[in-house]
């Protein structure tokens, strides 16, 4: 009697030769977008192309692309922050009103960082004590803040101290700081997410949650903490904005969470959980700065410039799509 | 690489290019945001002034009109050289240094139809639509006029800060204090629509619920006029509140005619766009200057002068607008 | 008695209790709210949120949000607005056809995406938010369409009514929610949405064609967009491309998720939404009422959002299961 031959070990997948791996990623298909965007903006306007003007458009939206950052790991753990921009509207309100009302500088921006933690760990609380649905939490708190700011500010808007102002004239090696901060913030999340135990966790927890927990990974803790983090991260961004602008209104950065879903989006992240990378991000950040400064800088009407966004996120999540069913094993 | 030195070549052509005909001023206006009727009017003025005189001219704005929306489109303009950028702001101060980059690239800052209160110092002069200092006079004697002179009125504004409401807003509590034609005349309140249509109807309706005496509504907002207007025709009320403010023609003919609205004011939004586009080209070509207490010809306009802080006025004072004249205006 | 119980116990209850606390707080302080006159104010605030919110419902549901439905009011609008304009000898009543259409066809073209390319629907309808509006821009060439070009009898609809002085708008939103209410309850199809939504893996297995049923529910949510556009242009007598429809999801999805319809799919009511409609509607009218500045109503509709979240045990007991692997 032949005793039992070990079944056959089922033929193991062949392993994906590395240039697949390293090219048939969402990332990829984030930098061809962003090459072509270069090429198609060079030629629509003469005067796109100068790497200060460029560099000087970024600063516009880096805060909401450091927050965008945050948020692709937030989205990654299978959660999602509609809330953001109006963290950051209403956290630089706080900060503005304090140091309007005699509160020395640096108190006063402590201030507007717990105000965006505590506004961070409100989300924190309904999304995951609660057990209630991200989403609907954070549209519910994005209208929340957002009012909020509006009582404080009312319609007014709040100027900053002159020694406050200005942070997109400072310049590391003729770069912006904004845009220096956002890739040293891209650097250090990348790593994390990329190379440490926490950022193997996040992905786990957002493949599987179940699956997780069985593992012995506390995804309570970790999405609690992506929450806060990502409400301080909100609150300094912020006050970057305030610094950039000069002064403070209840309708900062009005409308920016979609921009920062969008970034997360084209950077290949996937909305239900699990996957996504930092890079994919920064190079939608940049994507995003390359088309819409584009598309303006020839004079292009809003029109077709919402347009030219809508079809750039759908065709971007249909590749993103397809390459993750192609890579499914 | 080679795209660079590629666009470099063709930009510096462009550039050669422009400067042979260097008598045409490129002006750009950028409005406080796309699909307002109000500035299709301005802009049809400046249009058609370009089309007398040299210049090219070319609008823009953004999709919505917060305070900060109009600053990449400002960069753009500077990007790309511009002679003249006439804007409508859409807030006093955010815009001071984008404004203070622009004119140092040696670009006429003008700010068209409403000023950068508090931060006069960063553009070179404002052109307004009329004397602003009269409005909240002249809305006053409009809605007394029709009420009899005698009863409660009360104002629908549109945002709370707009620097231009609160100066008329504070123009028309001087008058009803201080002017005895009015003392029967008692104001109740002050609310605010936002000019957003939704929001003026229900503070409308708010004031209708709270001061059942109330006998005139001045909105001196088109959005909050025409809502005012719809709300008194939609419950049949004209007899007893009367509505007026400033509005558009276009959108208050139906209500002149059907008798919910006896009179309103407003002046000419295509006059100043014409003004400003003969104005920015003279100063750009050295036949006009910016200096306070002096004047110009603008054709169709006659003498204007330059008032105070580099401030000009299109026309002198309001246009009554009523069933006699409403069909002799197409904006 | 367990009848009564089982009707306290409801969740549908529990908002219209919500309602009348709110009226009599405020009746308390200001009479005039409690009269007809307010009722019908409250009312006439109301239409367009409850014909979106009966869409949004049916999506939810089928475990799906819509965030495109205001770009596609506004661009329904717009085309009828255009029509207008542009050939004024039209008999005004084919505005709605018009209108419903259009929405049907920019719903259609959500779910073809959603089924066809198996992605999102949260993401495709985020793109075609910005994909429509744009295109309502261009085609209107930034312009809005004045008071002036929109029909008289189509305006005259939000003020005149065949019964009881109920303006007409108000009653067709009100046969939209009856609608849907029976397509919901009693019929075949409404059963496969609920079915759908509770459990979409399940559901071909019990023989439910799941492309043609969410193909029906967006194509379905767009024509009932491009009805409340066509009524937004009844009910203000113009089309503007930037602001028709604007923001509009976000009122529907609070007044919806008030309701109690869950965003995990399979649990909703129609009544349950058309109270949350309502109860959204008399804030609105109380809050100018009050006295209260426009720089607070904002914050008090977030408030209420989040406190009726907090309430509502159908969504805790759902947990966060969330946006889980249910791509239909």
């Amino acid at each position: 009697m032949t005793d039992t031959t070990v079944a056959t070990t089922r033929e193991l997948a062949p392993a994906r030769p590395t240039w697949h791996l390293i090219l048939v990623r969402p990332e990829t298909m984030t930098f061809l977008l962003l090459i072509a965007g270069l090429v198609g903006a060079s030629t629509l306007s003469p005067f796109f192309l100068d790497a200060n003007y460029i560099l000087r458009s970024f600063t516009l939206t880096a805060e909401m692309s450091i927050v965008a950052l945050v948020l692709t790991m937030v989205v990654i753990s299978g959660e999602i922050d509609l809330s953001p921009a109006a963290n950051m509207a209403l956290s630089a309100c706080i900060f503005a009103w304090a140091q309007d009302a005699g509160v020395p500088l640096p108190l006063a921006v402590a201030v507007g960082l717990l105000a965006g933690l505590a506004m961070g760990a409100i989300n924190a609380f309904m999304s995951i004590r609660m057990q209630l649905p991200s989403i609907i939490v954070t549209i519910g708190t994005l209208i929340f803040f957002r009012g909020i700011a509006q009582v404080i500010a009312g319609d007014r808007s709040i100027r900053v101290p002159e020694s406050f102002i200005g942070i997109n004239t400072v310049m590391v090696f003729g770069i912006p700081l904004p845009v220096v901060i956002f890739m040293v913030v891209a650097l250090i999340l990348g790593l994390v997410l990329g190379t440490t135990v926490i950022g193997r966790q996040i992905y786990q927890i957002g493949t599987n949650q179940a699956a997780a927990l069985h593992a012995g990974i506390n995804a309570k803790r970790i999405k609690v903490g992506l929450f806060l983090v990502l409400g301080v991260v909100s609150a300094a961004a912020g006050m970057m904005a305030a610094s950039r602008l000069g002064s403070v209104r209840y309708d900062l950065v009005l409308g920016g969470e979609l921009q920062m879903v969008l970034m997360a989006m084209l950077g290949g992240t996937y909305i239900f959980g699990g996957r996504g990378t930092i890079l994919g991000t920064f190079l939608a950040a940049w994507l995003l700065v390359i088309v819409s400064t584009g598309m303006t800088v020839a004079n292009l009407l809003p029109a077709i410039q919402l347009t030219v966004l809508g079809i750039l996120l759908i065709v971007a999540i249909i590749a993103t799509n397809f390459i993750y069913a192609r890579t499914q094993r | 690489m080679f795209k660079k030195t590629l666009t470099t070549a063709t930009a510096a052509l462009a550039v050669m290019a422009s400067g042979a005909f260097a008598e045409d001023i490129d002006i750009v206006f950028v409005g406080k945001n796309t699909g307002n009727p109000y500035f299709d009017s301005l802009t049809q003025g400046f249009v058609e002034a370009c089309e007398e005189i040299a210049c090219n001219f070319e609008f823009v704005a953004p999709a919505t009109a917060e305070a900060t929306s109009q600053i990449p489109f400002l960069e753009a303009q500077i990007q790309r050289g511009v002679d003249v950028i006439a804007i409508s702001p859409n807030s006093p101060d955010a815009l001071n240094q984008v404004f203070q980059s622009a004119r140092d690239k040696g670009i006429l800052v003008l700010t068209v139809n409403g000023d950068i209160t508090g931060n006069e110092q960063y553009r070179d002069a404002t052109i307004l639509p009329t004397d602003f200092t009269k409005v909240g006079a002249d809305q006053i004697e409009m809605v007394g006029s029709l009420i009899g002179y005698e009863g409660e009125i009360a104002i629908l504004s549109a945002t709370t800060e707009a620097p231009d409401q609160n100066f008329w807003i504070d123009g028309m509590n001087e008058t009803i204090a201080n002017d005895a034609k009015y003392a029967n005349m008692t104001l109740v309140a002050t609310v605010y629509g936002d000019d957003q249509p939704e929001k003026s109807t229900t503070e409308m309706e708010a004031l209708l619920a709270n001061y059942p005496n109330l006998k005139g509504v001045i909105a001196p907002t088109t959005v909050g006029i025409a809502a005012a207007a719809q709300v008194v025709q939609s419950r049949g009320i004209a007899d007893q509140v009367k509505v007026t403010g400033l509005g558009l023609p276009s959108e208050m003919r139906e209500f002149v005619k059907d008798g919910t609205v006896e009179g309103f004011q407003l002046w000419s939004p295509y006059n100043e766009g014409w003004l400003a586009a003969y104005f920015a080209v003279g100063l750009k070509d050295g036949t006009m200057t910016n200096m306070v207490g002096g004047t110009f010809e603008v054709p169709n306009l006659g003498t204007i002068t330059i008032n105070e802080g580099n401030s000009i006025n299109t026309q002198a004072a309001l246009t009554t607008f009523n069933a006699g004249n409403i069909d002799d205006f197409d904006f | 008695m367990n009848v009564l119980r089982s009707v306290f116990l409801r969740r549908e209850a529990g908002i219209f209790v919500m309602i009348i606390l709110f009226c009599a707080t405020v009746g308390l302080y200001k009479p005039q709210f409690l009269t007809s006159q307010s009722l019908r104010i409250v009312l006439l605030l109301t239409p367009l949120i409850m014909i979106g919110a009966m869409a949004q419902m049916l999506i939810l549901v089928a475990r799906h949000v819509d965030l495109s439905i205001g770009s596609t009011l506004g661009f329904s609008a717009m085309v009828a607005g255009l029509m207008y304009r542009d050939f004024p000898d039209v008999w005004w009543i084919i505005g709605f056809p018009v209108a419903i259409l259009t929405g049907a066809v920019l719903g259609l073209v959500n779910g073809l995406l959603v089924t066809i390319f198996k992605l999102p629907s949260i993401i495709v309808t985020l793109g075609t938010l910005s994909l429509y509006r744009g295109l309502t821009f261009i085609i209107s060439d930034a312009r809005q369409i004045n008071r002036a070009n929109i029909p008289t009898e189509l305006k005259a609809m939000s003020r005149t009514s065949p019964i009881f002085d109920i303006p007409w708008i108000i009653l067709i939103a009100f046969a939209v929610a009856l609608m849907t209410y029976v397509v919901a309850r009693h019929t075949q199809l409404g059963r496969q949405i609920y079915a759908l939504g509770s459990n979409p893996d399940a559901a071909p297995l019990r023989g439910i064609d799941v492309t043609k049923v969410t193909l029906i529910v967006f194509t379905l949510s767009g024509a009932l967009c491009g009805l409340a556009g066509i009524l937004y242009a009844s009910r203000w007598g113009f089309v503007n491309p930037s602001n028709t429809g604007a923001g509009f999801e976000f009122q529907v999805i609070a007044a919806v998720v008030i309701g109690g319809v869950s965003i995990n799919g399979g649990v909703g009511t129609v009544l349950g939404t058309v109270l949350g409609v309502l109860l959204l509607g008399c804030v609105a009218a109380a809050l100018p009422l009050l006295g209260i500045p426009g720089s607070t109503q904002n914050a008090i509709y977030g408030a209420v959002i989040l406190i009726a979240l907090l309430i509502d045990r159908s969504v805790r007991q759902r947990g966060v299961v969330s946006l889980s692997r249910g791509v239909a």
